[in-house]
């Protein structure tokens, strides 16, 4: 009975059934609010700690989540987990007040107070328990500290501190300079511009959920499934060689997995046509990747001009990927940088399920100069 | 509560409080009453971050989490702790390791260590969190557009102090984490070795752009992580980072106060 238990959260915990599982299951609180009360947190999180402190008695579960550097990220999963339930809870009760023709909660107690002592007083309380409790962890937890550094012995399996996990499980799918440089650019780029992009008045100042829908499903999306699970999965997850372990098995060196990754012109030119792919300089480089090149810039330069179509002049079927009344409301310049930092946005799930479906590896390849896609 | 005590230790407090020596550090009355209360928070340099009065809900534990707050006190936490831990540790391949291992066997009360990187550790996840918070109330949204991005540039340096200052120790974890982090920069566009485009950047037949020039070689000093990484780490960690990361709270809580506090609905 256990077994079975221990095999069906191994098999959940598998990169294709957690990443697909929590995303239906974010969109489904999206959907039916209500799971955001008090009483489903309760549960919840009832729920998530005794699977926690059960879960101990596994050696292979306690040898990976009771190392020392991996203690914040048990801290992680259940503050992430909370303070993304009070925002929500906060703004739903907000919304039903509004519904109910009443101010945001927030606006009722708008009287001025002295920030002496109302305000200094929750900073110093606050100042003094987190000493407490980082004193009290201090003393409890040594940190860690293995062998001295040598160059020469790379552990299996290596991995970047904690909080870059979400890049290196990137990796996965995409070629360095994108998972390592181009992407992490565009997150921080992409964060600054949320500002200038999103111009939606309403929500300013007060947790709500109703009036800034897509803005909050969107940045929800990203911290809580592209990040904080990729770091999550990163840290827990991810044994030797990356391969994926699930939480109560053995991180077994020696496991090997097979690699049966094709590329786009593999597909074209080897499966469909039955050819060699072509060879030899520049221009059949660019034969070979036709079709890849020709969905990337589909996909980077076309798509957005055409989301912007209005529904009607869209073929039936494609209608629901018109955004024309965002275009109008953000005018062409907003638009285009948001939709453009949108869908990069989401070419990592994209290629994630690409790679599950079909294992395929690179839709442009130039391994010549480095330009993988 | 001290009215209520009596006798001569109220005599002594009152000896105390009426002399030359506190009226020269606190130059107004208990802050009680509004003028004080205006006056305490006018005269000290510390408090005068936060405005006089500030609106209720606004201050509310359930509004702010108090997330920026804790994630400043962490930062002076790591300051001091950090500044403790210069003492004894020197950025070298052959006394890093040697001088962790002493700081934590050797030093009496050997937690400082445990202090700075348990208290690293949290003030990333703080930031996340703070984050979060801003993003769920709103709170990016004009006037405050330059200082989400502030706060942005902020978390980066976040995370590139916790990054540079995960090599310090010098042991098996330190080394490997920072030489997959690294790696990446081998692959920047036109500036990494293995970067798209670099090998199209040359003068003549020479490739401008080699494992000793490339984007990586800037970060490590060297073609892999050693000595010079470790002393490059060690003044960014200590020196550089800190001093960006000061220079940019300062703004930022400027910001705060100068866009209209914290925020609220109109």
């Amino acid at each position: 009975m256990l077994d079975i238990f221990k095999d069906l959260v191994n098999w959940v915990s598998g990169p294709t059934v957690l990443f697909t599982v929590t995303t239906v299951g974010l969109l489904l609180a999206f959907r039916f609010t209500a799971v955001w009360s008090r009483t489903s947190a309760k549960v919840f999180f009832v729920v998530l700690a005794v699977f926690y402190v059960a879960s101990m008695w596994d050696p292979n579960f306690f040898l990976i989540v009771a190392k020392p550097d991996n203690i914040p990220i048990t801290g992680v999963i259940f503050l992430v987990f909370f303070f993304t339930w009070y925002a929500m809870h906060q703004g739903i009760e907000n919304d039903r007040r509004r519904e109910a023709g009443e101010a945001p909660h927030e606006k009722k107690e708008g009287y001025k107070v002295w920030v002496w002592p109302d305000l200094v007083y929750t900073e110093m309380l606050a100042m003094v328990l987190l000493s407490i409790v980082l004193l009290v962890w201090s003393i409890l937890l040594a940190a860690p500290l293995e062998q001295p550094a040598n160059p020469a012995d790379s552990p299996n399996p290596s991995k970047a501190p904690w909080y870059f996990l979400g890049l290196q499980e990137m990796l996965v799918y995409f070629d360095p300079w994108l998972a390592g440089v181009v992407f992490p650019t565009l997150i921080i780029v992409g964060l600054m511009a949320i500002p200038y992009i999103d111009t939606n008045p309403k929500g300013n100042g007060y947790f709500t959920f109703r009036e800034r829908k897509v803005e909050i499903v969107i940045f929800l999306y990203g911290f809580l499934i592209l990040w904080s699970l990729l770091v999550i999965s990163g840290t827990f997850l991810r044994g030797p060689n990356w391969n994926f372990f699930g939480p109560y098995e053995y991180w077994d060196v020696h496991r090997v997995e097979p690699l049966l990754n094709v590329n786009v012109s593999d597909f074209f030119w080897v499966k469909l046509l039955s050819q060699p792919l072509p060879s030899g300089g520049f221009f059949a480089a660019l034969l070979r990747e036709w079709l890849g090149l020709i969905l990337v810039g589909a996909y980077v330069f076309v798509l957005p001009v055409v989301m912007s179509w209005p529904r009607e002049k869209l073929p039936k079927g494609f209608r629901w990927l018109s955004l024309r009344k965002y275009y109008e409301k953000m005018g062409p310049a907003r638009y285009y940088i948001g939709i453009s930092l949108f869908l990069m946005m989401m070419s990592l799930p994209i290629k994630m399920y690409l790679r599950w479906a079909f294992n395929l590896k690179y839709i442009v390849a130039f391994p010549e100069i480095f330009f993988n896609i | 509560m001290l009215n209520r005590i009596t006798g001569p230790l109220k005599a002594a407090w009152k000896e105390a409080t009426d002399s030359q020596v506190w009226s020269s550090v606190f130059r107004h009355g208990k802050p009680v009453g509004d003028r004080n209360r205006a006056l305490v928070m006018m005269s000290n340099v510390f408090l005068h971050l936060h405005p006089i009065k500030s609106r209720k809900a606004g201050i509310k534990l359930r509004y702010t989490w108090c997330m920026g707050g804790i994630t400043f006190f962490l930062f002076l936490v790591l300051t001091f702790t950090g500044l403790l831990l210069m003492f004894y540790y020197r950025p070298t391949v052959e006394y890093a390791y040697a001088d962790i291992v002493d700081l934590q066997e050797h030093v009496p009360l050997g937690i400082m260590r445990e202090l700075h990187r348990w208290g690293a550790h949290a003030m990333v996840i703080t930031v996340w969190l703070h984050m979060l918070r801003v993003f769920m109330t709103g709170s990016y949204k004009p006037p405050r557009e330059f200082n989400w991005g502030i706060g942005v540039v902020l978390l980066v340096l976040t995370l590139l102090l916790s990054f540079t200052g995960y090599l310090l120790p010098w042991d098996q974890l330190a080394i490997w984490a920072i030489t997959v982090g690294s790696n990446m920069a081998r692959a920047t566009p036109l500036l990494g070795t293995e970067g798209p485009l670099s090998a199209s950047l040359t003068l003549g037949d020479i490739n401008l752009i080699n494992a000793g020039n490339d984007a990586r070689f800037a970060l490590l000093g060297a073609q892999s992580v050693g000595g010079s990484t470790l002393l490059r780490f060690y003044v960014l960690h200590c020196v550089g980072l800190p001093l960006i990361a000061a220079f940019l709270m300062a703004v930022h809580f400027w910001r705060v106060r100068k866009d209209g506090g914290i925020s609220g609905p109109m």
